[in-house]
């Protein structure tokens, strides 16, 4: 950015946004599929892939796709998310982040704390998911393993995709209930205001950045 | 509707009863092998694949008797030979003829996640309803005794009907049909178990102090049972699980955390959706713009 909007501050680039965008494909299709066959309640959304045996075919693959495309992304947004001292102290004031009182927290940088846990959370739960997953991916895999660790496979697969949907609930009622935020991942950009109130020192370091350019 | 059971006690992947107000008021069945009585012949094998139409792959030897090596998608039962020497010094032979087991608490129907795929009939079989099987393994995840394969052409479970299409019109398994020494019977599972008590004494008379029956009660019972000469040692005839149960991972894994984890989500959206409700969005107003450019302004 070497002209600076004068009232927007880029947040993410056109190639974070597309790769955000196609693991969040992924894992609503991954998340569908996946309940479908977590719950008789829900068999009926194996509909949406052409029935039983495609959701079962397709899962597994979408799955190795996700883990792909998650790559570069977390590659991208992994030194930002380290957590600092000030983040705990900010997590100590969630009742404040939960009523809106912003005034009452630390400065947070390019990310809260809860951004940064929820980062950390999605990292370790693909992980699982991968692993597991590769223990029950009964077409090409769960022959090669002993039937214990297959069960214990399915039972961490059926519980760790339940925390990681849990989890993007928060992430994405977050977006919707923090004005500004969607945009930032579907244009690319927050107003000057979004961002001293909700992230003020990244606004200074960027703000920073600039006007030294 | 003739061609309705209305005897399915259990389904898989299903909450609600399915038709069942046919019950099993003349008993539940049952066919017992007497291991003791079994020479070997593979009779049962050969009437298996006769009746049920299924021709497996001509294999290859691999040193013992067991022909084909291992269950498949088209051998529904197979002979296991164990070569036991007992500790007078003497060989035996302990041949087990293997398959479903037909347990009354079913650790396959339990696992599986596609409505139909396996059912319970009221006289006590567990069958696959192959039409309505995914493919996914999780039958093979979820039994205790390793019967189910996936077929390599169709991805369906296959595994013994207990000739659930025989039984239904009267008669008795192609197997039982067959055997020539009777070392497999059939009949209601109160009398397949008289009929064993009466085996085990005469066995103990000649000398097995520990024959006994295999009816594991870790799965509730099965409809397929064993005498065995060592009923202290299942293990002796080709790894026969001492005390099989439903996994209590699979127990997990299917019982009480699917509906708590469902009821989990939906709470997590509710919470969202109510803190929209009750404390709103946290929105940037005109003051926030003002305040962030008094700040540029600020700085050099």
């Amino acid at each position: 950015m070497s002209a600076r909007h004068p009232d927007r501050i880029e947040r993410y680039s056109s190639a974070t946004r597309l790769n955000h965008w196609i693991v969040a494909i992924s894992f609503v299709l991954l998340a569908l599929s996946g309940l479908a066959l977590f719950h008789p309640a829900l068999f009926w959304m194996t509909s949406l892939f052409g029935g039983g045996p495609w959701t079962r075919i397709l899962h597994p693959f979408i799955g190795c796709f996700m883990i792909i495309a998650f790559a570069p992304l977390a590659m991208n947004l992994w030194r930002q998310n380290y957590l600092e001292r000030r983040d705990w102290v900010w997590l100590r004031k969630i009742g404040d982040v939960v009523e809106n009182r912003e005034g009452a927290l630390p400065e947070v940088g390019r990310y809260n704390a809860g951004q940064k846990l929820l980062f950390f959370t999605i990292v370790v739960c693909l992980g699982v998911l991968l692993l597991s997953g590769l223990l029950i991916w009964r077409q090409y895999f769960s022959g090669y393993f002993s039937v214990d660790l297959v069960r214990i496979g399915a039972l961490l697969h059926a519980f760790v995709a339940f925390v990681l949907i849990c989890a993007i609930i928060v992430h994405i009622y977050a977006a919707i209930w923090v004005k500004g935020s969607i945009r930032a991942m579907t244009r690319g950009w927050v107003s000057l205001g979004w961002a001293w109130k909700h992230h003020r020192a990244w606004f200074r370091e960027v703000t920073k950045d600039t006007q030294q350019r | 509707m003739p061609l309705q059971s209305l005897d399915i006690v259990r389904r898989s992947a299903t909450t609600l009863p399915s038709p069942e107000v046919r019950g099993a008021h003349t008993g539940q069945v049952a066919k017992l092998i007497d291991t003791t009585k079994c020479i070997g012949c593979k009779a049962c094998q050969v009437a298996c694949m006769e009746w049920n139409d299924l021709r497996d792959d001509i294999g290859v030897c691999t040193g013992h008797y067991d022909n084909p090596p291992d269950l498949s998608e088209h051998s529904w039962t197979l002979m296991r030979f164990a070569e036991y020497e007992n500790p007078k010094g003497d060989l035996e032979w302990l041949i087990r003829k293997d398959g479903c087991m037909h347990c009354e608490d079913p650790g396959c129907l339990k696992a599986c996640p596609s409505p139909g795929a396996i059912v319970q009939y009221a006289n006590g079989i567990v069958d696959f309803q192959e039409e309505n099987c995914i493919g996914c393994g999780y039958c093979i995840t979820g039994c205790p005794f390793d019967i189910p394969r996936i077929s390599k052409q169709d991805k369906k479970a296959y595994k013994c009907t207990l000739c659930s299409d025989r039984v239904a019109v009267g008669l008795e398994p192609a197997c039982v049909k067959t055997c020539p020494t009777g070392a497999i019977v059939f009949g209601t599972k109160e009398d397949m178990t008289r009929h064993a008590a009466e085996r085990i004494v005469d066995l103990k008379s000649r000398g097995f102090a520990e024959a006994g029956l295999y009816d594991p009660a870790g799965v509730g019972g099965t409809h397929v049972m064993y005498v065995l000469h060592h009923a202290d040692q299942p293990g002796l005839y080709s790894g026969l699980p001492e005390k099989p149960k439903i996994s209590p991972t699979v127990r997990l894994w299917k019982g009480v955390t699917k509906p708590l984890a469902l009821l989990a989500i939906a709470a997590t959206a509710a919470i969202g959706f109510f803190h929209y409700i009750g404390i709103g969005p946290n929105e940037t107003d005109e003051s926030d713009e003002q305040a962030a450019r008094r700040e540029l302004e600020k700085a050099p």
